[in-house]
């Protein structure tokens, strides 16, 4: 009996919720026709952005703050939106959890290693991409053996448990051995002990991991990336609007330098040139 | 604690001391020796590196990592335990109904949770759950909601031991007295129950503390994943990070027992009436409660 | 799109059962040996092992269990160098299973020692009486009657441990709170299916367990 009432309450919860979050954008609705984020931006200065914690130069929580190249590129989408640093509240997501953190609303953007592609489309909309990755091998600086995807025959390959890079091993390089943890950075004492020979995942995040003070020297990124991964920026999936304007901020960063700074600034400290932002690619928003 | 434990061997004579003594020396040679080559191998790994130790020196790696995933810790283990109690009360008190269509429900709730594992439950309750009532569940609620289902559920079926354990002339006093049903479950039952149940209550909180560790899984950022993952993504330290936190639980957790023990004497020392028990309820892994230890099979 | 008509998400289900099947199987046998030595210990004569039965079921007791599965892959097998097996989801079973029995040994140890506890005086000192030593007086005497008296708290610990195996998922075994988490991630819109089939499944194989363990202390009981 109470199991019903509790549902029936929690119900009436949502309901309220979602009435009262229409109502809001009505609101913000009268000062222009704007709804969606960029609505949201201009009525509350305020943004809830999706990013990463534990990836170095990406995306990582620092004691209070974040820092890498995902947030920086958030802190030039805020800007753009008309929304100052202070209003933007960083919220860590996984993997897993990014399409249902936008679907209902826990954030209003997603700017975390996120790849565009057709089956995350059906579920939210993305904006970019920003930065074009491939799936790449992390290995031991004196390794050789290994020099690519294919010649990890009989090797330990450590990736992120159900991740996209982790399929990828299982179902084109069946011959790997794969050892999965919860996150990326349990992977890099096994690799540095032995027990893996490769980690694998997207080539700028393992740029970001060697790259590291306490790694330094010890590991390198094999450098053959065997996927296209676009980084796009995912939001609600009928906010059209607020894709496009995305993109014109994207296309003005590209252009007034601020990209390139955002690069320097956590990715290029390790003298990776900056990568030239392919505006003419900006074209995954739904029509 | 009673004295069965010394009645099981005869004070030590001249021989059967040099034999204690032959053996105390043995093993704790044995002990030594393991504890020291663990000790070296950890070495050889330069898990003992001063680089992966420095980080703990500094104040922000604990108001920043451990300090903050801590509070979250205590917070989710705070609001479950509350929540907890109040499930495990009108779940047992339902079970305990003279109306089968309230008992029965009752019951098929507390066995069910009891037996889906948490890690299932607070997933489900984050991923699932959703898409059911169209609005999001935060980590938090995920891990809180997760755990009070559990653990309540556990403390319910303690609860009704409890009751149960009170004796019956309180009851059949009290209906002497006129007193309905509600009343006397409200004001002669429970109170005395929850009074003997203390230390089981105190015992269930270790377990929900330490599950809130699994809380990992839908990245609410407590103590295990900021101090353990988040910590570690910046210094490369996750083995060093993984003692410090374990020392963290270990400590925290020896507090609760110690308080528990305590409750348990002075319930018992104050003449409340505990369930006849030889013994302290032995505290549960993560999912148990046991009618027979409690209330003395 | 349905999910349980794909016969690979069938298999990767089954699949993840068994080895929760196997890692409470080898657990439980590992840790009730494991949990009546430290019972055993804890009440010798001998201050240095009583310390030593102290010590483990304070420290295993009180360490989140995921941390303990952590330190059997990164302490034991990363660091220490300790291998169980070529393959690698074998070696990761044992490591898991160490690491179940370490933690799932100190409950145990202690539901004994109360079991222990259970078992009159007046039996230990008449076993005393008639010249029977420490260990003749636990294993002939006093264990067999505190066994029957732990049946319950050993039928909760075992449904508890079925349950706390889900945690090997976290260095990498594909066990069935892993492969739910996969087919959620991949089914989203089924979440609700697939939740009930898995957690269905654990409430099957553990309603029943704890009756049958409630039946069977009943009928062992030691009447007083």
């Amino acid at each position: 009996m109470r199991i019903t009432r509790v549902a029936a309450m929690a119900t009436a919860a949502a309901l309220s919720l979602t009435v009262a979050a229409c109502g809001g954008d009505d609101n913000a609705g009268s000062g222009s026709s704007a709804s969606g984020i960029i609505g949201k931006a201009q009525s509350s200065k305020k943004l809830v952005i999706g990013v990463k914690s534990d990836q170095p130069g990406l995306g990582l929580q620092t004691g209070s703050t974040y820092e890498g190249f995902d947030i920086e590129i958030g802190k030039i989408i805020a800007k753009g939106l008309g929304v100052d640093e202070s209003g933007i509240e960083w919220k860590t997501t996984v993997s897993a959890n990014r399409e249902p953190f936008i679907q209902q609303g826990t954030v209003d953007l997603v700017i975390a290693t996120y790849t565009i592609n057709d089956e995350r489309k059906q579920k939210v909309s993305f904006a970019g991409p920003y930065f074009v990755a491939g799936q790449d091998l992390l290995v031991k600086a004196d390794n050789t053996t290994i020099t690519g995807p294919e010649s990890l025959d009989g090797k330990t390959v450590c990736s992120v448990t159900g991740s996209t890079p982790a399929k990828r091993i299982q179902t084109d390089f069946p011959k790997a051995k794969l050892q999965q943890f919860d996150a990326y950075t349990k992977c890099l004492q096994p690799l540095l002990n032995g027990q893996v020979d490769a980690m694998t995942t997207d080539d700028i995040i393992l740029a970001g991991y060697a790259a590291q003070e306490q790694y330094a020297g010890k590991l390198k990124v094999v450098g053959k990336p065997f996927s296209t991964e676009p980084y796009g920026i995912g939001l609600k999936k009928d906010d059209v609007e607020g894709c496009k304007k995305i993109n014109e901020i994207l296309t003005a960063a590209a252009a007034d330098g601020s990209y390139k700074a955002a690069w320097d600034k956590t990715l290029g400290k390790s003298g990776t040139p900056a990568p030239t932002l392919d505006t003419s690619k900006l074209t995954h928003c739904p029509a | 604690m009673s004295n069965t434990s010394s009645v099981l061997y005869d004070h030590p004579g001249p021989r059967a001391k040099v034999r204690n003594t032959i053996l105390t020396v043995v093993f704790g040679v044995a002990i030594l020796a393991l504890l020291w080559w663990i000790y070296r191998k950890f070495d050889d790994a330069g898990q003992w590196a001063g680089d992966l130790w420095k980080p703990f020196l500094e104040a922000n790696t604990w108001t920043g990592f451990i300090l903050s995933g801590l509070r979250a810790t205590l917070l989710a283990a705070a609001t479950g335990m509350a929540l907890s109690l109040a499930f495990g009360v009108i779940f047992a008190v339902g079970r305990l109904s003279d109306h089968w269509w309230i008992r029965v429900p009752c019951g098929a709730v507390v066995e069910f949770f009891r037996a889906v594992p948490l890690l299932l439950m607070i997933f489900f309750i984050f991923y699932a759950v959703p898409f059911l009532i169209q609005a999001p569940v935060s980590a938090f609620w995920a891990v809180v909601i997760g755990l009070t289902l559990y653990n309540g559920s556990v403390l319910a079926e303690a609860f009704r031991a409890g009751i149960r354990a009170v004796p019956l002339g309180q009851s059949e006093a009290a209906y002497a007295l006129g007193m309905r049903k509600t009343l006397v479950m409200r004001h002669i039952l429970v109170p005395q129950a929850a009074r003997s149940m203390l230390p089981v209550i105190v015992s269930q909180l270790v377990v929900l503390l330490k599950d809130t560790a699994l809380g990992y899984i839908v990245a609410y950022p407590e103590l295990l994943q900021r101090g353990v993952n988040d910590l570690s993504a910046n210094f490369g330290n996750v083995v060093a990070a993984a003692m410090v936190i374990a020392a963290i639980y270990i400590v925290i957790n020896s507090l609760l027992t110690l308080l528990a023990g305590w409750l348990e004497r002075r319930t018992r020392s104050r003449g409340g009436r505990t369930p006849k028990s030889a013994d302290t309820p032995p505290p549960l892994p993560s999912g148990t409660t046991d009618q027979g230890a409690v209330v003395g099979a | 799109m349905d999910v349980f008509s794909d016969p690979r998400n069938i298999d990767a289900t089954v699949s993840g059962f068994l080895w929760i099947l196997k890692l409470t199987g080898a657990s439980a046998v590992l840790a009730l040996v494991l949990g009546v030595i430290l019972a055993a210990m804890r009440v010798s004569p001998i201050p240095v092992l009583r310390l030593f039965g102290a010590a483990w079921v304070n420290i295993f007791r009180n360490t989140p269990l995921t941390l303990i599965i952590f330190f059997c892959y990164f302490g034991l097998y990363s660091t220490l160098g300790l291998s169980l097996s070529e393959d690698l989801n074998l070696n990761i079973y044992w490591l898991g299973v160490i690491g179940l029995s370490t933690y799932t040994a100190a409950f145990v140890c202690e539901a004994v020692r109360s079991g222990i506890n259970t078992v009159p005086a007046g039996q230990a000192e008449a076993a005393r009486a008639i010249g029977l030593t420490f260990a003749q007086t636990l294993r002939i005497i006093v264990l067999p009657q505190a066994g029957r008296a732990v049946v319950a708290p050993l039928g909760s610990i075992l449904i508890a441990l079925c349950k706390n195996s889900t945690i090997v998922g976290t260095i990498g075994l594909m066990e069935s709170s892993s492969v739910m988490k996969d087919l959620i991630n991949s089914y989203g819109n089924a979440g609700i299916l697939i939740f009930a089939v898995f957690a269905g499944v654990f409430a099957l194989l553990l309603i029943p367990t704890g009756y049958l363990f409630g039946w069977l202390a009943n009928r062992l009981a030691v009447r007083r």
